[in-house]
């Protein structure tokens, strides 16, 4: 029993060793301790998906993970995507669809479709949609985020 | 905001698990998708001395079958459970019924057990569990015990579990080969709690409807089964009237409450609407196979 641990976790390829409160998000781990400000957070009770990561390969939120919790874990952020030199390919649909505006929204959606494009057949715009229905954007009316996806999904084809 | 600071435990075993609950005197918390109580944490309207994390307790990931039962493991996500091919060919009801539940990312972590423990009115697990006449298996330092869900939900966000126990599995019984089934919800956004759901069972003899069962959600403090509505109906023929007749004592025998989402006039015309749907739904898949026990 412990109100503070030691956790050693992956992040994008690195691993990071760090004394951790055991009430610390794992938001404000990447956030504060480690300074990858790529994950936003806009609601911290898991509504707006602002804060999405991947952990062991599926989506979750960073806002409703304790960092203690990750111990072990492989993480996913936005800033392994791509970097702005050098965007990956999510990332370069967004771009080429104008699939955002402000970008506040933008990397809990980037994340989100990473999980969508790896685990979900995303044959419908209908089953894109509902899959994006946990992520808020007040910005772009979600029209040319749907195309973003929609060509993505044609790319890679039918889940094998 | 932040979670109040609180002493975790990363569980082990069950026995681990529920010594941790019992040496917390009162005030320790189950961790499991965290999906309802880390929001509730980081509002500080929980505030936990010790958090007890059952993520890691190995097996509990599992659906299996049992006699006449599918059982949920502690660590079953709402991915599993949606995804599962024992569920969508035993239970199809509740196949359908996860389709409403929360979205993609949510479903990765929220468990069946932990919804049925947080007993959130307005949540399909629960509900789910009430129709299919659930059994909650629970552990503590004392021993084990079962109890039946409808002994188990005792109001909104209020259940008869003691602080030294936590729920291990719950199971569902399957229903009978030919069971017609039907699900009906209505929320303003898919994946958002709904404003009123209903699920219906039933079984068909000599053109007759037999043992009706009826569960709603989002129309009182907790999800409810209807004895009086569903013994109105046995032994009738499946007509709109029956069903007119049975949506209309539905709608007299529930409390719905307003909040910013509906007005209870609303909630209890949507309840009608509902019922006389999935009604009728349920009759004409009676008959069926669903490949469930006899
Ligand atoms: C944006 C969003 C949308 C959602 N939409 C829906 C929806 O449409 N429908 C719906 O039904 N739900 C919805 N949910 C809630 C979701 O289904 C949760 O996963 C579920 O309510 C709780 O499960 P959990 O495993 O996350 O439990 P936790 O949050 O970990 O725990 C919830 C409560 O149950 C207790 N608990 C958990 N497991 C056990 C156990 N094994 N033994 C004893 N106590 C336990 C905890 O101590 C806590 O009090 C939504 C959540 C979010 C964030
Ligand atoms: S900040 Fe995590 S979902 Fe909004
Ligand atoms: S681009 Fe502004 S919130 Fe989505």
């Amino acid at each position: 029993m412990q109100d503070q641990a030691t956790i050693t976790l992956t992040i994008n390829g690195l691993t990071y060793t760090r004394a951790v409160d055991a009430r610390l998000l794992l938001s404000d781990f990447l956030r504060h301790e480690l300074g990858l400000t790529g994950t936003h957070v806009g609601c911290e009770h898991g509504v707006c998906g602002a804060c999405t990561i991947l952990m062991d390969g599926r989506s979750a939120r960073s806002c409703l993970t304790l960092a203690i919790q990750a111990d072990g874990a492989t993480i996913e952020t936005v800033e392994g995507l791509g970097r702005m030199s050098d965007l990956g390919r999510v990332q370069q649909a967004f771009r080429e669809h104008h699939g955002l505006q402000c970008g506040f929204c933008t990397p809990g959606f980037l994340m989100t479709i990473t999980d969508m494009l790896r685990h979900h057949p995303l044959e419908t715009d209908d089953a894109i949609r509902e899959a994006l229905s946990g992520n808020i954007c007040r910005c772009t009316g979600y029209q040319h985020i749907v195309d973003a996806v929609r060509e993505l999904a044609r790319e890679r084809g039918p889940l094998t | 905001m932040k979670p109040a600071r609180f002493d975790y435990v990363r569980a082990e075993s069950i026995a681990h698990a529920v010594e941790a609950l019992a040496g917390a005197g009162g005030d320790g918390k189950v961790l499991a998708g965290g999906q309802s109580l880390m929001p509730m944490m980081n509002f500080r309207l929980v505030k936990p001395s010790v958090l007890v994390d059952i993520n890691r307790i190995p097996d509990l990931d599992r659906i299996t079958q049992e006699a006449g039962v599918l059982r949920l493991g502690a660590l079953v996500r709402h991915r599993m459970t949606a995804e599962d091919g024992l569920v969508a060919r035993h239970i199809p009801v509740l196949h359908a019924a996860m389709k409403h539940v929360a979205h993609l990312t949510v479903r990765n972590r929220g468990t069946f057990c932990g919804s049925v423990c947080h007993a959130d009115p307005a949540a399909e697990m629960p509900m789910m569990t009430l129709l299919l006449d659930g059994t909650i298996h629970i552990a503590s330092p004392r021993g084990d015990r079962t109890m039946a869900a409808r002994d188990f939900l005792v109001g909104s966000l209020s259940t008869a579990l003691e602080p030294d126990e936590m729920v291990v599995a719950v199971d569902l019984a399957i229903p009978e080969d030919g069971t017609g089934w039907a699900f009906e919800e209505f929320s303003r956004r898919h994946g958002d709690y709904a404003l009123a759901a209903i699920a219906v069972l039933m079984a068909r003899a000599d053109g007759r409807m037999r043992n009706v069962r009826i569960a709603m959600m989002g129309i009182a403090d907790t999800a409810l089964r209807f004895a009086d509505v569903e013994a109105a109906l046995e032994g009738r023929e499946g007509t709109p009237a029956a069903f007119d007749e049975a949506a209309a004592l539905l709608q007299a025998a529930i409390q719905p409450n307003s909040d910013l989402n509906a007005s209870a006039d609303y909630r209890r015309h949507l309840a009608g609407a509902l019922a006389r749907r999935a009604l009728a739904e349920a009759w004409q898949r009676t008959g069926e196979t669903t490949g469930g026990a006899a």
